[in-house]
Protein backbone atom coordinates (compact mmCIF):
# COMPACT_ATOMS: atom_id res chain seq x y z
CA UNK A 1 0.00 0.00 0.00
CA UNK A 2 1.21 3.49 -0.74
CA UNK A 3 2.29 5.81 2.03
CA UNK A 4 -0.17 8.42 3.25
CA UNK A 5 0.33 11.77 1.51
CA UNK A 6 -0.31 13.58 4.77
CA UNK A 7 2.99 12.34 6.17
CA UNK A 8 5.08 13.44 3.23
CA UNK A 9 8.09 11.53 1.96
CA UNK A 10 10.21 9.68 4.47
CA UNK A 11 13.80 10.82 4.70
CA UNK A 12 16.18 9.94 7.51
CA UNK A 13 16.48 13.12 9.59
CA UNK A 14 20.23 12.97 9.92
CA UNK A 15 20.58 12.54 6.17
CA UNK A 16 18.27 15.44 5.42
CA UNK A 17 20.17 17.66 7.85
CA UNK A 18 23.48 16.80 6.25
CA UNK A 19 22.15 17.72 2.81
CA UNK A 20 20.65 21.01 3.97
CA UNK A 21 23.91 21.96 5.65
CA UNK A 22 25.77 21.18 2.44
CA UNK A 23 23.26 23.06 0.34
CA UNK A 24 23.57 26.12 2.56
CA UNK A 25 27.34 25.99 2.32
CA UNK A 26 27.16 25.16 -1.43
CA UNK A 27 29.62 22.38 -0.86
CA UNK A 28 29.57 18.87 -2.22
CA UNK A 29 31.03 15.83 -0.63
CA UNK A 30 30.08 12.20 -0.88
CA UNK A 31 27.68 11.26 1.91
CA UNK A 32 28.09 7.78 3.27
CA UNK A 33 24.75 6.37 4.28
CA UNK A 34 23.12 3.17 5.41
CA UNK A 35 19.66 4.64 5.00
CA UNK A 36 18.48 2.79 1.92
CA UNK A 37 14.90 3.48 2.94
CA UNK A 38 15.17 7.24 2.48
CA UNK A 39 13.22 8.77 -0.36
CA UNK A 40 15.17 10.91 -2.81
CA UNK A 41 13.80 14.44 -2.53
CA UNK A 42 14.48 17.33 -4.96
CA UNK A 43 17.08 18.80 -2.57
CA UNK A 44 19.26 15.74 -3.13
CA UNK A 45 19.69 16.35 -6.86
CA UNK A 46 23.32 16.79 -7.84
CA UNK A 47 24.75 15.18 -4.73
CA UNK A 48 26.52 11.87 -4.58
CA UNK A 49 25.59 9.34 -1.96
CA UNK A 50 27.52 6.25 -1.04
CA UNK A 51 24.71 3.83 -0.33
CA UNK A 52 25.45 0.72 1.65
CA UNK A 53 24.36 -2.56 0.07
CA UNK A 54 25.16 -4.74 3.05
CA UNK A 55 28.72 -5.28 1.94
CA UNK A 56 30.14 -2.05 0.61
CA UNK A 57 29.11 1.45 -0.37
CA UNK A 58 27.86 2.00 -3.91
CA UNK A 59 28.26 5.56 -5.19
CA UNK A 60 24.97 6.96 -6.47
CA UNK A 61 24.90 10.27 -8.30
CA UNK A 62 21.38 11.65 -7.97
CA UNK A 63 19.75 13.11 -11.06
CA UNK A 64 16.41 14.79 -11.55
CA UNK A 65 14.76 11.58 -12.80
CA UNK A 66 15.53 9.72 -9.59
CA UNK A 67 13.35 11.92 -7.40
CA UNK A 68 10.65 9.86 -5.74
CA UNK A 69 12.64 6.65 -5.67
CA UNK A 70 14.38 5.26 -2.60
CA UNK A 71 18.15 5.36 -2.25
CA UNK A 72 18.26 1.58 -1.88
CA UNK A 73 16.90 1.04 -5.38
CA UNK A 74 20.21 2.18 -6.79
CA UNK A 75 22.42 -0.06 -4.75
CA UNK A 76 21.76 -3.71 -5.62
CA UNK A 77 22.19 -6.15 -2.78
CA UNK A 78 22.51 -9.39 -4.71
CA UNK A 79 25.15 -10.60 -7.07
CA UNK A 80 24.21 -13.13 -9.72
CA UNK A 81 27.15 -14.44 -11.65
CA UNK A 82 25.20 -16.82 -13.86
CA UNK A 83 24.62 -20.51 -13.65
CA UNK A 84 27.51 -22.91 -13.72
CA UNK A 85 28.39 -24.22 -17.16
CA UNK A 86 28.40 -27.94 -17.88
CA UNK A 87 31.82 -27.75 -19.51
CA UNK A 88 33.30 -25.98 -16.52
CA UNK A 89 32.17 -28.80 -14.29
CA UNK A 90 33.79 -31.42 -16.53
CA UNK A 91 37.09 -29.59 -16.44
CA UNK A 92 37.15 -29.78 -12.67
CA UNK B 1 -18.25 1.31 -40.45
CA UNK B 2 -17.04 2.41 -37.05
CA UNK B 3 -13.41 3.40 -37.11
CA UNK B 4 -11.94 4.91 -33.94
CA UNK B 5 -8.31 5.97 -33.43
CA UNK B 6 -7.08 3.87 -36.33
CA UNK B 7 -8.85 0.67 -35.36
CA UNK B 8 -11.77 -1.02 -37.09
CA UNK B 9 -14.29 -2.06 -34.49
CA UNK B 10 -15.99 -5.42 -34.96
CA UNK B 11 -19.50 -4.51 -36.06
CA UNK B 12 -21.26 -7.62 -34.77
CA UNK B 13 -20.15 -7.18 -31.13
CA UNK B 14 -21.90 -5.29 -28.36
CA UNK B 15 -20.69 -1.72 -27.94
CA UNK B 16 -19.22 -2.42 -24.52
CA UNK B 17 -17.08 -5.25 -25.92
CA UNK B 18 -16.38 -3.68 -29.28
CA UNK B 19 -14.69 -0.64 -27.74
CA UNK B 20 -12.23 -2.84 -25.88
CA UNK B 21 -10.59 -3.70 -29.21
CA UNK B 22 -8.91 -0.31 -28.88
CA UNK B 23 -5.61 -0.47 -26.96
CA UNK B 24 -6.05 1.41 -23.71
CA UNK B 25 -9.79 0.84 -23.36
CA UNK B 26 -11.04 -1.95 -21.16
CA UNK B 27 -14.47 -2.91 -19.98
CA UNK B 28 -14.87 -0.17 -17.40
CA UNK B 29 -13.58 2.61 -19.65
CA UNK B 30 -15.85 1.36 -22.42
CA UNK B 31 -18.80 1.61 -20.05
CA UNK B 32 -18.01 5.17 -18.99
CA UNK B 33 -17.65 6.18 -22.64
CA UNK B 34 -21.00 4.71 -23.56
CA UNK B 35 -22.63 6.24 -20.49
CA UNK B 36 -21.33 9.67 -21.34
CA UNK B 37 -22.51 9.35 -24.94
CA UNK B 38 -25.88 8.04 -23.87
CA UNK B 39 -25.60 4.78 -25.79
CA UNK B 40 -26.83 1.53 -24.28
CA UNK B 41 -24.10 -1.10 -23.63
CA UNK B 42 -25.98 -3.78 -25.51
CA UNK B 43 -26.31 -1.93 -28.80
CA UNK B 44 -24.12 -3.63 -31.40
CA UNK B 45 -21.34 -1.54 -32.91
CA UNK B 46 -22.87 -1.89 -36.37
CA UNK B 47 -26.17 -0.55 -35.10
CA UNK B 48 -24.81 2.74 -33.80
CA UNK B 49 -26.28 5.67 -35.63
CA UNK B 50 -23.81 7.92 -37.44
CA UNK B 51 -24.43 10.64 -34.91
CA UNK B 52 -23.73 8.31 -31.97
CA UNK B 53 -20.61 6.98 -33.66
CA UNK B 54 -19.17 10.44 -34.16
CA UNK B 55 -19.97 11.37 -30.57
CA UNK B 56 -18.15 8.29 -29.32
CA UNK B 57 -15.23 8.89 -31.67
CA UNK B 58 -14.70 12.48 -30.54
CA UNK B 59 -14.95 11.49 -26.87
CA UNK B 60 -12.38 8.73 -27.28
CA UNK B 61 -9.92 10.76 -29.28
CA UNK B 62 -10.17 13.83 -27.08
CA UNK B 63 -10.20 12.47 -23.54
CA UNK B 64 -8.39 9.14 -23.65
CA UNK B 65 -4.84 8.21 -24.44
CA UNK B 66 -5.04 5.22 -26.75
CA UNK B 67 -3.06 3.11 -29.19
CA UNK B 68 0.29 4.52 -30.34
CA UNK B 69 0.32 7.43 -27.95
CA UNK B 70 -0.29 5.19 -24.95
CA UNK B 71 2.16 2.56 -26.15
CA UNK B 72 4.92 5.14 -26.49
CA UNK B 73 4.13 6.51 -23.03
CA UNK B 74 4.54 3.05 -21.52
CA UNK B 75 7.80 2.57 -23.39
CA UNK B 76 9.06 5.94 -22.12
CA UNK B 77 8.24 4.99 -18.55
CA UNK B 78 10.23 1.79 -18.91
CA UNK B 79 13.08 3.64 -20.59
CA UNK B 80 13.26 6.07 -17.68
CA UNK B 81 13.65 3.15 -15.28
CA UNK B 82 16.38 1.70 -17.49
CA UNK B 83 18.24 5.00 -17.70
CA UNK B 84 18.37 5.80 -14.01
CA UNK B 85 19.71 2.32 -13.25
CA UNK B 86 17.37 1.52 -10.40
CA UNK B 87 16.39 -1.98 -9.36
CA UNK B 88 13.23 -2.04 -11.48
CA UNK B 89 15.24 -0.93 -14.49
CA UNK B 90 17.74 -3.72 -13.97
CA UNK B 91 14.93 -6.26 -13.86
CA UNK B 92 13.53 -4.91 -17.11
CA UNK B 93 16.97 -5.17 -18.66
CA UNK B 94 17.32 -8.80 -17.64
CA UNK B 95 13.77 -9.68 -18.69
CA UNK B 96 12.84 -10.89 -15.23
CA UNK B 97 9.77 -10.05 -13.15
CA UNK B 98 9.92 -6.48 -11.88
CA UNK B 99 7.61 -6.54 -8.89
CA UNK B 100 9.35 -8.97 -6.59
CA UNK B 101 7.77 -12.22 -7.75
CA UNK B 102 9.68 -15.43 -7.27
CA UNK B 103 11.87 -16.68 -10.08
CA UNK B 104 12.70 -20.14 -8.81
CA UNK B 105 9.75 -21.48 -10.81
CA UNK B 106 7.21 -19.97 -13.11
CA UNK B 107 7.41 -16.32 -14.24
CA UNK B 108 7.40 -17.72 -17.78
CA UNK B 109 5.63 -14.65 -19.13
CA UNK B 110 8.72 -12.58 -18.50
CA UNK B 111 11.35 -15.25 -19.03
CA UNK B 112 9.84 -16.71 -22.19
CA UNK B 113 9.84 -20.33 -23.27
CA UNK B 114 11.74 -22.78 -21.09
CA UNK B 115 15.36 -23.22 -22.10
CA UNK B 116 16.23 -26.78 -21.25
CA UNK B 117 19.83 -27.43 -20.37
CA UNK B 118 21.07 -30.41 -22.34
CA UNK B 119 22.35 -33.45 -20.42
CA UNK B 120 21.22 -32.06 -17.12
CA UNK B 121 21.95 -34.63 -14.48
CA UNK B 122 18.83 -36.49 -13.44
CA UNK B 123 18.19 -37.20 -9.78
CA UNK B 124 19.43 -40.73 -9.04
CA UNK B 125 17.38 -43.00 -6.85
Amino acid sequence: MARSLKKGPFVEYTLENKVTVMNNATRKTVIKTWSRRSMIIPEFVGHTFAVHNGNKFIPVYVTENMVGHKLGEFSPTRTFRGHSNKKDKVKK
Amino acid sequence: MARISGIDLPRNKRGEIGLTYIYGIGRSTARTILDRCGVHYDVKVGEWTDEQATRIRTLVTETFKTEGELRSEVQLNIKRLLDIGCYRGLRHRKGLPVRGQRTKNNSRTRKGKRKTIANKKKATK
